[in-house]
């Protein structure tokens, strides 16, 4: 493209600068017009505005220092200094050091099981022709179609005496039917031979699995893992459905109760004897705490979900 | 009877395929023996599945019951519809939350369902991909974080020591009540969810927009189409599928909006405008023990969401349209 536009400069009679000559259409659409390139900045623009505009406000607060907070009346933009006052408190040792503790608990262990367990049930429904493959990729793709219902899925977990056992936040939730069928989409897309090759040297099924199955698929993996780990992370509603006991909540019941609800921080509560900073400056910082991570895999998401998880499922 | 007719003629069309027919003289369980490794993977799995989505199904049997916790299904009385007597005789309480869920429901259906579309449009029509891939990445973000998040994020921005009346405060203007003001609670949720899942939306109309052969835009600009005549009758017609699919598993949705985003900010706006079905069954169900018609509530309610989804798919053939699924 570059190169012939060039060329057609270097052979024109006259040399008076013109404009580079641009193509009327591009991929068959006519260019935007100056008024709607305008339009289209100024909307899209603000958009961004207001998606990065509280992410810049939260950190803001959380470090301002609390004269500023409270001269503020409660919310800063541009922080004057940096006073960390207010992470201090938090990781005390207290109520949000524990629920923090808590999630990541959950976070790691549950995803490590939900990884497992999917793996392992997406490779044995890709096995076509074992026996009962159908009737169980059914129960699979049926179970997607509908919900249990809020109490029947309690009167369960209560029934298997779950309750206010942390297991509660992963088990119920540990296999995603969707991710089952991702995953098993891909196992069905290698090249079978592969598979065969390493049959025919004597590896037996679960060998298959283990060392040619699991390998191939790391890339697939990691994207469920990444969509567990934020669904387990970001769990609110099992956490309030199964438990009650508040030395066992995540970071999601405890940022509920003092930065939604607004509940009055207290030394005791963060276990800590030092002076306090203002209740605003200690919300933003719990509610720091619980954004990172999730802005920490975004990145890794990000780079995946367009095309790996879009053509897994479509192709299911 | 009929069974026996048709079986022998199913044999008959699987044995042409020779690997079937090996398969069916293996017996039962020598196939099991053969295929243990398979069947052990696949057990951990099934059995969350089975257990936390068909044996819960099946609890929604206390419906039909007087359920007592302590008693259990086994040895609460059975009261046949009685619990769904609610649903006919007009409690108030219930008949507000269903009213709330319709309106919420009709809300999100004429402002966030089009916006992902109208976004992806835009996104769509960015010249530059770097831009576009650099506003994809701003605007997916808040899909990823929870409803505690969100709902603290937007207080946070326009309650009344928010970011929004700090601002209007430091100009000596009249401060606005957005947070825990039933006037207003409607258009905020509106707007938390547009916020949160607009951009992530797009991906999906992004991948099918992405799909569409460029030779009918190259041919409708040949005959003179501007930018919006091509939006109108080569884009959106390529979307028509995706968007009728959505559509109808959307309908599907409509009994249920945002439990977490309404439990959340329930106490602040109170029940009158915040109460919908599903936060309805947990108040009195699993907070005030009233189990049975809890679950009745939560019964109808899904079977209306599995109605509706079925008649629209009807409706979408009947008018020439794919749907979700071909029957």
């Amino acid at each position: 493209m570059t190169a012939t536009q060039t060329g057609s400069a270097e052979i024109r009679p006259d040399h008076t600068p013109r404009r580079r000559r641009r193509a009327p259409l591009i991929d068959g659409v006519p260019r935007p017009g100056p008024v709607e390139s305008i339009i289209k900045a100024i909307v899209l623009g603000v958009a961004c505005l207001l998606v990065v505009l509280p992410f810049l406000g939260i950190l803001s607060t959380s470090l301002a220092t609390p004269e500023q907070v409270i001269r503020a009346g409660g919310f800063v933009l541009f922080p004057e200094g940096i006073d960390l006052t207010a992470y201090r408190s938090v990781f005390a040792g207290g109520a949000v050091t524990r629920a923090l503790l808590v999630s990541v608990f959950v976070t790691g262990v549950g995803t490590l099981i939900s990884l497992t367990l999917t793996a392992m049930l997406g490779w044995a429904l890709s096995r076509r022709g074992s026996i009962a493959n159908r009737q169980l990729l059914m129960l699979v793709l049926v179970s997607l179609l509908f919900s249990p219902g809020m109490i029947p899925s309690y009167l369960v977990v209560q029934r298997l005496g779950l309750l206010d056992s942390l297991w509660a936040l992963i088990i119920p939730t540990a296999v995603s039917a969707f991710n089952v069928i991702v995953v098993r989409a891909f196992f069905v897309g290698l090249p079978q031979e592969v598979m065969d090759s390493a049959r025919i040297d004597g590896a037996g099924e679960w060998q298959t699995f283990r060392y040619m199955g699991l390998p191939l698929a790391k890339p697939v993996l990691a994207v469920v893992g990444l969509f567990y780990g934020v669904g387990y992370w970001n769990a609110f509603f099992n956490a309030l459905l199964y438990i009650s006991d508040a030395a066992k909540w995540p970071l999601q019941l405890v940022l509920r109760t003092y930065v939604v609800d607004g509940n009055q921080i207290g030394a005791q509560d963060l276990g800590t004897e030092a002076a306090l900073p203002p209740q605003t400056s200690l919300q933003m910082a719990i509610l720091v705490i619980s954004i990172v991570p999730v802005l920490i895999v975004y990145p890794f998401l990000q780079r995946h979900f367009a095309k790996g998880m879009l053509t897994g499922a479509v192709k299911g | 009877m009929t069974t026996t007719v048709e079986r022998p003629s199913k044999t008959a069309s699987k044995s042409t395929a020779g690997k079937s027919k090996e398969r069916r003289r293996t017996p039962f369980w020598r196939r099991v023996v053969r295929d243990r490794t398979v069947l052990l993977l696949a057990l951990p799995g099934m059995a969350v599945i089975v257990v936390f989505q068909y044996v819960a199904l099946g609890g929604n049997v206390i419906a039909f019951q007087d359920f007592q916790p302590y008693l259990g299904i086994g040895r609460s009385l059975w009261v046949g519809f009685e619990n769904f007597s609610i649903l006919f005789n007009g409690d108030p309480e219930f008949l507000q939350a269903l009213r709330n869920t319709l309106v919420i429901t009709a809300l999100q259906t004429v402002f966030v369902f089009p916006a992902p579309i109208v976004l992806a449009l835009l996104l769509n029509s960015l010249v530059s991909n770097r831009v576009k891939q650099a506003v994809q990445s701003v605007l997916y973000l808040p899909h990823f974080l929870s409803w505690v998040i969100v709902v603290a994020i937007f207080q946070q921005m326009l309650g009344g020591a928010g970011l929004l009346n700090n601002w209007l405060r430091s100009r000596g203007l009249e401060t606005i009540d957005i947070i825990g003001n039933p006037d207003t609670f409607y258009a905020l949720i509106t707007s938390q969810v547009i916020w949160k899942d607009t951009g992530w939306a797009t991906i999906l109309f992004l991948a099918v927009l992405s799909q569409i052969d460029r030779s009918l835009y190259e041919a409708s600009a040949m005959d003179g189409a501007t930018r919006m005549r091509q939006i109108w009758h080569v884009t959106l017609p390529a979307m028509r599928p995706i968007i009728i699919l959505l559509f109808i598993l959307k309908l599907g949705d409509s009994l249920s909006v945002g439990f977490e985003q309404l439990i959340l900010q329930q106490q602040a706006v109170g029940l009158g405008v915040a109460q919908v079905l599903d936060t309805y069954v947990y108040n009195n169900g699993i907070l005030g023990g009233a189990w049975g018609v809890s679950a009745a509530v939560g019964l109808v309610k899904g079977l209306v969401g599995l109605v509706l989804v079925l008649v629209a798919n009807k409706v979408a053939h009947i008018f020439g349209e794919e749907g979700v699924y071909r029957a």
